[in-house]
């Protein structure tokens, strides 16, 4: 077990245990080694980022988190118990919900229907039930579409509700993205370049709903960002990853100060 | 208005009616390949081993009798009993249900991520073994389904039509099977579009088909939809072997009206449910109309056998993804 501490943010947010514990992670395609005995946590209300330049692997462990990858060596923890191998949809189950670099919707569906999907791990009721269309499979849908309806709100999408999603401009897709990854009401909530191709005005919108997430449901998140900037301001640590190794660890002052960070932020040669 | 006009009219409404035989075949193909991705050529024989199934299981036989005949020299035929068709059509549904799992067990789960066309051999094998399977199951032999649809002309609409030609003109001629066949398929049709639209299931089912990564990120088991597709297409195939079984005997050649959906589907599109309705009816009316308006007085006649897949040739051609599929062109 890991010693179990706490920290207050500068802006006064106590951070508790870690949800999730990456342990001496070491992923290899064939002869390429996309992470190389990586180890971090990602502690219960905090935002984590995860930066590096391209082809770090940062992509790469997020997979590993919400397990689309299957790292050859090092543990999983969740929750303080180390994490058996599963399939993605049971740690969907788990209460881990992601989002995508380049957008996983269903196009075809609405907004609704695709934040309504992101409840599915919270409906239980059985196929029969729903044929029958009874008693607790109609209050469960009510239940997701009041849950969901709140998002809708939150999210400020009230106007594109029915339109195929598909058809939306890029910015509003990763907003309906960000809204069904939430549906699940994650434990951790993991975001890939939430803010990739989006212009300054949408990137601050985001960041803000990223902050409003964080503060008002009190949810773990962990995202993947280019942008620097962005990372400095929401951020309360950040894991640095370079040709699939970790170089640096800690509060973005901290991370920023890092010679091996700067270095491979400024291009130092890697001979 | 003359009698030709009329048998005109008896033709086309003819036509709609062998058009939703079509369409219930059709159906089949669509749900699988939206869900997966998969061409299941083995629909056909899907709908022709849940037809010998229901026959079997309704007049008692004893599956797999001639193979336990020959090994253990026994002379057993049936259990003496004959089931209703309610209880028949239930436990054949059940063994539907029991293929869906077994097919996703043992084919579709190593053959996670293939290509789509080692997908569609692995649905051709499939297709021949549940023929044989079928065979050795129950016998070769042709055999009449009868779960109760009356058949024949409907007296009904002869006697209400009558008034509308001359002395000469009886009345329209429309099968009472067909009839049937044309409010279940409407009610499948509609019962299948409910529940995709409105269910948690159905919402599921659709993710699936729309994109596998995210379906798996929001905590959808492909392997389970997969399950559930296959259960449901087992059940519209029952439904078509049903429909077809009664009309024309239960006999191996009715694995071929796998090959009369190909037409409807490249018409509605792969992707529709109601593309597959549309083709259908238009592939119905279409061939019995040609045949009898250009087939039979200049052509010579049996157009009927190719004049569907001159259609579907003619659609590739200026609408691939059909009148209602999604514009996946280089998959189809």
């Amino acid at each position: 077990m890991s010693t179990v501490e706490t920290y207050t943010t500068p802006d006064g947010r106590t951070i508790g245990a870690p949800v999730m514990e990456m342990k001496n992670i070491t992923l290899r395609f064939g002869g390429v080694v996309a992470i190389k005995d990586i180890s971090f946590d990602i502690r219960e209300g905090e935002i984590r980022a995860i930066i590096g330049p391209n082809g770090a692997g940062k992509s790469s462990m997020l997979n590993v988190m919400n397990g689309f990858y299957h790292p050859q060596e090092g543990e999983v923890w969740f929750r303080g118990k180390i994490r058996p191998p599963m399939r993605p949809y049971q740690i969907a189950g788990q209460g881990v919900a992601r989002t995508f670099q380049n957008i996983a919707l269903f196009k075809g569906m609405s907004t609704l229907d695709n934040i309504m999907c992101g409840r599915l791990t919270h409906m239980k009721t059985g196929m029969l039930s729903h044929i029958l269309w009874k008693g607790k499979a109609e209050r469960e849908e009510v239940e997701a579409r009041e849950k969901v309806e709140k998002i809708i709100d939150f999210l400020e999408i009230q106007a594109i509700r029915k339109k195929p999603v598909g058809s939306l401009p890029y910015g509003l897709q990763k907003r309906v993205e960000l809204g069904r990854a939430l549906a699940a009401d994650p434990e951790l909530l993991l975001l890939d370049e939430p803010m990739a191709g989006m212009n300054v005005e949408e990137k601050e919108d985001m960041s803000r709903f990223i902050l409003d997430v964080n503060d008002e449901f009190g949810t773990t998140i962990a995202l993947i960002e280019h942008d620097m900037g962005v990372v400095m301001d929401i951020a309360d640590r950040v894991v640095v990853m370079d040709y699939g190794k970790k170089i640096g660890d800690g509060t973005p002052a901290e991370v920023l100060a890092n010679q091996d960070v700067i270095d491979a932020y400024l291009g130092v040669d890697h001979g | 208005m003359s009698a030709e006009f009329y048998f005109g009219v008896e033709v086309f409404l003819n036509g709609l009616m062998a058009g939703v035989m079509y369409s219930l075949v059709a159906l089949g193909f669509v749900l699988i390949f939206k869900a997966s991705g998969i061409f299941n050529y083995a629909q056909g024989v899907m709908a022709l081993f849940a037809a010998l199934t229901l026959v079997g299981f309704q007049n008692g036989q004893i599956p797999f009798a001639h193979l336990i005949n020959t090994i253990f020299g026994t002379e057993l035929s049936t259990f003496g009993w004959t089931l209703p068709a309610f209880a028949a059509i239930l436990l054949t549904l059940g063994v539907m249900i029991l293929f869906a799992v077994l097919v996703e067990k043992l084919v579709l789960k190593h053959l996670v991520n293939q290509e789509p066309i080692i997908l569609f051999m692995a649905t051709i094998g499939l297709a021949y073994f549940m023929e044989g399977f079928g065979d050795l199951m129950w016998g070769s032999d042709i055999k009449k389904l009868d779960i109760g649809i009356p058949q024949g002309g409907n007296r009904w609409i002869e006697d209400h039509t009558a008034f509308l030609g001359g002395d000469n003109f009886y009345g329209f001629y429309i099968d009472t099977l067909d009839i049937y066949a044309a409010v279940i398929a409407a009610i499948l049709v509609s019962s299948l579009v409910l529940f995709s639209k409105y269910t948690k299931t159905g919402r599921a089912l659709r993710a699936v088909a729309d994109d596998h990564q995210a379906a798996l990120s929001v905590g959808i088991s492909l392997r389970t939809i997969w399950v559930i597709v296959w259960a449901i297409a087992g059940f519209v195939a029952l439904v078509a072997g049903i429909m077809w079984g009664s009309k024309s005997g239960v006999q191996f050649s009715l694995s071929l009206i796998a090959l009369k959906a190909l037409p409807v589907l490249m018409l509605g599109g792969f992707t529709s449910i109601p593309g597959a309705i549309v083709g259908g009816l238009i592939i119905g009316v279409g061939e019995k109309m040609f045949e009898f308006l250009i087939g039979a007085p200049f052509l010579g006649g049996a157009t009927e056998n190719w004049f569907a897949y001159m259609l579907a040739l003619m659609f590739l051609v200026f609408r691939p993804q059909g009148l209602f599929g999604e514009k996946i062109i280089e998959r189809v």
